[in-house]
C-alpha cells in the first residue's frame, strides 16, 4: 500500500507543471505578505514535513494558487484555513487547531513545567530529614581528611 | 505512605512507556500518511467539468444525483499506477449496479484520448479537470483516487491508491450492493 | 566467502554477547571472579566480532559484490568509492551493523578504559550492554540480515540514489550513531547501578566522560545533519520538526540535562534518583528513534522501507529494554536516599533549573512527535503538529535556559548571592539591550522573537566570556600571565566555557537567519540586474549541462566583487528524480543563497535569499562539540578511585 502511493507521488511529481511555471504574486504586497504567511501554516500533502510555501510539488502550487485567491476575495486567515479544512481535514495544518481533543497538546508543555516545577519547589522546602550527628573523628582520622580534602572542591 | 507516594511517582515513567507501548502496536502495520477523507457522508461538491472534445458532455454534479450509485474514479495518462488498475476498472465496469466516471486529473485531453484509445474506456462520462481544481474540492491529493457516491449524491467511500481485486471484494463491492437497495 | 564469514562472525557476536549478559550479572551477585572477569574478555571479543563482520560487509562494498542483496539493493558500480563505502549504512541491514558496531566498540572501550570502576560494577554495566548488544544481532540475524545472497548474482545493483551521494548525507550518520549508541553507556552504568541499589556520587564522575563523548558525536551528527538540509534541500531551511530530527533531538536534550545532573550528584550527592531515571530515558530515546524510522509508524524523510513485523520486533526489544529498566527503577529508586543540601539559589538550583527547562523542552518534542499517533489511535482524528507548535512551546523554554546558561556558572556551590551575580552582568545586561535595539533599528521589522533570542543569546556570549575572563584573572596577570594561566585551568571549566558559549553562537545564527532573512522571489531574465542583501546580481541566463548521471539546467548569477554563482536543477534519469543544487556564498557575516527554478514564460523562477549570519548556527554547534571533547581530555576524568593493593578486585565497590 505504501508502496502504491509512493509511486503515485512520484507519479504526481513528474508532472511537467501545466500552470505557469512560477506563482504570480498577488499585486498587493500587503495581500501577498498575509498569502504567503498561511503558506508556511498549510502543509504539503505529498511531500514530508514540508509547507505549502517551501515545496516544489504541483499540489503546493496550486494550494499556494488557492491561498492567494482566497486572500484576494477577501477572505481571513481562519476562512482560507477552513476552506482547506473542509477538503482535506485538520491535517494539512501544520499548526494543531486548538480544541478539546488538542487541549492535552497545547497546555502540556506548560502543565509540565509547571507540575515538575512545583514538585521540586515542594521538595525543597519540607525540612530535611534530620540526621544523626556522625560520631566525632578519632586524630589519626582527622589528618587523613585533611589528606583527602587537599584535592577537593576546584572548579 | 510516603513510601506508597514515593514508589508510585517511581513507577509513572514505566507507566507512560507502556502506554506509548500499546499506541505504537496498535499502530503497525497501518500506513501513517494515508489521510482518510473529511468528505464521508457528506454530499458531493458541486462542479460542471467538460468533456474531453469541445462541446461533448463532460460530467457534473446533477450525475451524480441522476438515481444510481456512482463510482468515481480520478485518474491521469501520466499516472503509473493508473495504467495498472486499468483493467481492474475495465472488469469492474462491465458488472451491474452502478456507474463508473471517470475524472481525468490535470490532463491534456488529447493524452487521456490517447491513453483510453491504448487501454480502452471503462467510464460512463469522463469530465476533463485540466486545473485539478474540482479535484481538491474532492480533497484529491494523489492518483489514483476512487470514490463512491450514493443515489442521493453523497460521498461514502474514498479509496487512495489502485484498486485492487482484494479491495473490491472486500470494500467496494459490498458498499455498492448496500447503496443501490 | 567473506559475506559467509561475516555472517558467522555476527552469529558469533551474538552467541558472546549472550554469555555477557548473563554470566557476569550472576558472577557479581555471587562474587564469583571468573565471572565477573568474563565481562572484559566478552566485551572486547564481542567488538572484534562485529568488527570483522562490519568489514566484511564493507568488502562487499567496496568490490560491489551484488551476490550480496544488501549490496545490490543499495549500490551500483558507477558510484563513486566514497559513496560505496557510506552506502554501507544507508539502508536498513546496514546502519543496524552500524549500530551493532558503536554498541560493541562502546562497551570494548568501557572493558579496556575503565579500569578506574570497580570490577564488579563494570562487569555488571558490560552485561546490561551485552542484553542490548543480544537484541539488536537478534533483530539482525533473524530479520534485517545483510549478508543474504542472491543466486543468480545480479550483474548491476541498483543503489544509485542520487540524494544519497552527497558528503553531507553520507557521514553524518556515523556520528549520530556514536551519540545515540554512546548514550547506552549511561544506559548501562545507570542499570548496574540500580541492580546494585546505590548510586555513589563517584558514579557520576564514572558515567561523565562516556556521556560526553557520545553527546559531542551526536551534537555534531545533528549539526551535519542539519547544515546537509540547508544546502541540499533548496530554500535555505535547516530544521524542520521532522520526527526523526526530533527523534534525533530528544536524546541530546536528555544528555544534556544528565551531563548537567550528574555534576550535581557528584558534587551534592543527591539528584541521584532523578539522574537515573534521565540515562534510562535518554537511551530509551535513542531507541525510540531507531523505532520510529524503521517500524513504518510515522511518516518521515528520513523512514527506512517499513516493515509490520521488523516494527513488532523493534517494538519488543524497545519494550524489554526500557520496560525492564524502568520496572527496576520503579522497585529501586525509592530506596535511593537523597544526599546534602543546597539552596535554591546556587549553582547546584542553576543545574535542577536546567534540568526542569531541558526535560520540559525533551517532553514537548515527544508530545508533538507522538501527539498525531495518540489522537489517531485515540479518536480516529488525524492532526499535524508542525513548526508552528514547536515555535509557540518549545522557543520560550529556550529562553530562561540561555539567561541561566549565563548566570548559573557564576554562582558559587551550595549558597550564592543573585542579586551580586546580577551586579556583576549588568553591563552585560546594558550592552544586550543595546545590541538588540541596534539590531531592531537595522532590521525594522523582524519578529520580536527573533530580537528576544538575541539579545539572550548575545547576554549569555558576554557571560561566558566575562566569567572566563574572571577566571584567567586577566585584569590581575594580564595577557600573558592569563594565557600561561589557561593551562592549568581544569580542562573541565574550559569545555563548559566553550559550549556554553557554542551556545550563544547558534542561537545568535538561528534568531538571524530565521527573523532578519530577506527573500526575492521572482521570474528573471537573462540580463537582468538586481541590488540585494548588498550585492549587486545579473542573471546571466540558464544553459542545460549534462553531468555524469544527469542533466542540469545551469543557471548563472553575477554577483559583484564575488563572482558567479551557479545553481542547477538537475534530472536523474535511474532512478528518475529531481535536485536541486542551490549556490551559496557564504561569509561569516551571512549567506546568499541562489535558486533557479523552472522556466516562466520567457524568464526563470529564482529564489535569491540573504541569511545573516547563519552559518553561526553549525558554527556553534561545532563549537558545542569541540567545548565537549576539551572537557573530556580533562585529567580529572580519567583519575579514579585509589587501587587498593591489598584487598582482592572482587570485593564490590568503592
Amino acid at each position: 500500500m505504501k508502496s502504491l502511493f509512493l509511486a503515485a507521488t512520484l507519479a504526481f511529481a513528474a508532472l511537467p507543471a501545466l500552470a505557469a511555471g512560477l506563482d504570480q504574486p498577488l499585486p498587493d504586497p500587503a495581500q501577498e505578505a498575509k498569502a504567503r504567511a498561511i503558506a508556511k501554516e498549510i502543509r504539503c500533502l505529498v511531500c514530508q514535513n514540508e509547507s505549502i510555501d517551501e515545496s516544489n510539488a504541483d499540489l503546493a502550487a496550486d494550494l499556494r494558487r488557492i491561498v492567494r485567491e482566497r486572500v484576494a476575495a477577501g477572505d481571513d486567515e481562519a476562512a482560507v484555513k477552513r476552506y482547506l479544512v473542509e477538503r482535506y481535514g485538520e491535517w494539512v495544518l501544520l499548526r494543531p487547531p486548538f480544541e478539546p481533543s488538542t487541549w492535552a497538546l497545547w497546555f502540556g508543555p506548560a502543565a509540565i513545567l509547571l507540575v515538575a516545577g512545583g514538585a521540586i519547589w515542594l521538595r525543597r522546602r519540607r525540612p530535611a530529614p534530620a540526621e544523626a550527628a556522625p560520631a566525632p573523628l578519632s586524630a589519626e582520622e582527622e589528618a587523613r581528611l585533611a589528606e583527602l580534602m587537599k584535592d577537593g572542591d576546584r572548579s | 505512605m510516603k513510601g506508597q507516594f514515593r514508589f508510585l511517582l517511581a513507577a509513572l515513567p514505566l507507566a507512560v512507556a507502556i502506554g506509548l507501548g500499546g499506541l505504537f502496536y496498535d499502530r503497525l502495520g497501518k500506513n501513517p500518511s494515508e489521510l482518510p477523507s473529511v468528505l464521508i457522508g457528506k454530499p458531493a461538491p458541486e462542479f460542471d467539468l467538460p468533456g474531453l472534445d469541445p462541446g461533448q458532455p463532460g460530467f457534473a454534479t446533477a450525475d451524480l444525483r441522476a438515481g444510481s450509485v456512482t463510482v468515481v474514479n480520478v485518474f491521469a495518462s501520466w499516472c503509473a499506477p493508473c495504467r495498472i488498475e486499468h483493467p481492474i476498472l475495465t472488469k469492474l465496469a462491465g458488472q451491474p449496479g452502478f456507474r463508473l466516471v471517470g475524472l481525468a486529473y490535470k490532463d491534456k485531453p488529447e493524452a487521456t484520448k490517447a491513453f483510453l484509445a491504448e487501454l480502452g474506456n471503462p467510464y460512463a462520462l469522463i469530465g476533463s479537470d485540466l486545473a485539478g481544481r474540482v479535484a481538491i474540492d474532492w480533497g484529491v491529493y494523489g492518483v489514483p483516487e476512487t470514490y463512491v457516491v450514493s443515489k442521493q449524491g453523497e460521498i461514502m467511500w474514498k479509496h487512495v491508491g489502485e484498486l485492487t481485486d482484494e479491495v473490491i471484494a472486500r470494500e467496494l463491492q459490498p458498499l455498492v450492493e448496500k447503496l443501490a437497495q | 566467502m567473506i559475506a559467509e564469514l561475516g555472517h558467522f562472525a555476527l552469529i558469533l557476536a551474538f552467541t558472546v554477547a549472550c554469555a555477557q549478559g548473563t554470566v557476569p550479572l550472576f558472577g557479581a551477585w555471587r562474587g564469583h571472579l571468573p565471572s565477573i572477569r568474563l565481562a572484559d574478555t566478552a566485551a572486547v571479543l564481542q567488538f572484534v566480532l562485529v568488527a570483522g563482520a562490519f568489514a566484511a560487509l564493507m568488502h562487499a562494498y567496496v568490490t560491489s559484490d551484488f551476490s550480496v542483496a544488501n549490496v545490490y539493493a543499495n549500490s551500483h558500480s558507477q558510484k563513486p568509492l566514497l559513496y560505496k563505502i557510506t552506502g554501507l549504512w544507508g539502508n536498513h541491514e546496514g546502519s543496524l551493523l552500524l549500530w551493532a558496531f558503536m554498541l560493541s566498540l562502546f562497551g570494548a572501550m568501557v572493558a579496556l578504559f575503565g579500569r578506574n570502576l570497580p570490577d564488579s560494577f563494570r562487569a555488571r554495566a558490560l552485561a546490561v550492554q551485552g542484553l542490548v548488544g543480544v537484541g539488536f544481532m537478534a533483530f539482525m540475524i533473524f530479520t534485517s540480515n545483510p549478508f543474504l545472497r542472491m543466486d543468480p548474482a545480479p550483474l548491476e545493483g541498483q543503489g544509485l540514489n542520487p540524494i544519497l551521494q552527497d558528503p553531507g548525507l553520507a557521514f553524518h550518520p556515523p556520528f549520530l550513531y556514536a551519540g545515540y549508541v554512546g548514550i547506552s553507556i549511561a544506559f548501562s552504568f545507570a542499570v548496574a547501578a540500580l541492580i546494585e541499589g546505590r548510586v555513589p556520587p563517584s558514579w557520576a564522575r564514572w558515567v561523565r566522560p562516556w556521556t560526553l563523548a557520545a553527546w559531542a558525536m551526536l551534537t555534531i551528527g545533528i549539526t551535519g545533519g542539519s547544515y546537509w538540509a540547508y544546502y541540499e534541500l533548496g530554500w535555505g531551511g535547516f530544521w524542520f520538526w521532522d520526527p526523526v530530527e526530533n527523534a534525533s533531538l530528544m536524546p541530546w536534550l536528555a544528555a544534556t540535562a544528565l551531563l548537567h545532573s550528574a555534576i550535581v550528584v557528584e558534587k551534592r550527592d543527591t539528584l541521584k534518583s532523578w539522574t537515573i531515571l534521565l540515562a534510562i530515558v535518554a537511551f530509551s530515546l535513542s531507541l525510540l528513534g531507531t523505532f520510529l524510522v524503521r517500524s513504518g509508524v510515522l511518516t518521515s524523510v528520513h523512514a527506512f522501507a517499513s516493515d509490520p513485523e521488523r516494527g513488532f520486533f523493534i517494538l519488543v526489544f524497545l519494550g524489554s529494554v526500557t520496560g525492564g529498566a524502568l520496572t527496576l527503577y520503579a522497585i529501586r529508586a525509592p530506596a535511593l536516599k537523597a544526599g546534602g543540601l543546597f539552596q535554591t539559589i546556587s549553582r547546584e538550583g542553576a543545574l535542577v533549573l536546567n534540568n526542569l527547562l531541558l526535560a520540559t523542552a525533551t517532553a514537548t518534542v515527544l508530545l508533538g512527535t507522538l501527539y498525531p499517533l495518540i489522537l489517531d489511535v485515540l479518536t480516529g482524528t488525524k492532526v499535524s503538529v508542525g513548526p508552528p507548535f514547536y515555535n509557540a512551546t518549545f522557543m520560550p523554554l529556550m529562553v530562561p535556559l540561555i539567561v541561566a546558561l549565563g548566570i548559573g556558572p557564576l554562582l558559587p556551590w551550595k549558597r550564592g548571592d543573585l542579586f551580586a551575580v546580577l551586579d556583576r552582568l549588568k553591563f552585560i545586561a546594558l550592552a544586550s539591550v543595546v545590541a538588540a535595539a541596534l539590531v531592531l533599528w537595522l532590521t525594522m521589522d523582524a519578529p520580536l522573537m527573533a530580537i528576544v533570542a538575541f539579545a539572550f543569546a548575545f547576554f549569555l556570549a558576554g557571560s561566558v566570556i566575562l566569567e572566563f575572563v574572571d577566571r584567567v584573572r586577566l585584569r590581575q596577570l594580564g595577557l600573558a600571565g592569563a594565557f600561561r594561566r589557561l593551562f592549568t585551568l581544569p580542562r573541565g571549566a574550559i569545555g563548559m566555557s566553550l559550549a556554553h558559549f557554542g551556545m550563544a553562537v547558534s542561537v545568535i545564527g538561528i534568531a538571524a537567519a530565521t527573523g532578519f532573512a530577506q527573500e526575492h522571489l521572482g521570474v528573471m531574465k537573462a540580463g537582468d540586474t538586481l541590488d540585494f542583501g548588498g550585492y549587486h546580481l545579473t542573471f546571466k541566463g540558464v544553459e542545460q549541462v549534462p553531468g555524469p548521471n544527469y542533466t542540469a539546467a545551469r543557471g548563472t548569477v553575477e554577483v559583484e566583487g564575488v563572482g558567479l554563482l551557479q545553481p542547477e536543477t538537475r534530472r536523474f534519469v535511474a532512478p528518475p528524480m529531481e535536485t536541486t543544487e542551490s549556490a551559496i556564498h557564504s561569509t561569516p557575516w551571512g549567506d546568499l543563497y541562489v535558486v533557479v527554478g523552472d522556466k516562466a514564460g520567457e524568464g526563470y523562477a529564482t529564489r535569491i535569499y540573504w541569511k545573516p549570519f547563519v552559518i553561526w548556527i553549525w558554527a556553534g554547534g561545532v563549537i558545542m562539540a569541540f567545548g565537549g571533547f576539551v572537557s573530556l581530555s580533562d585529567r580529572r576524568l580519567r583519575v579514579g578511585a585509589p587501587i587498593r593493593r591489598a584487598a582482592p578486585a572482587a570485593a564490590p565497590a568503592e
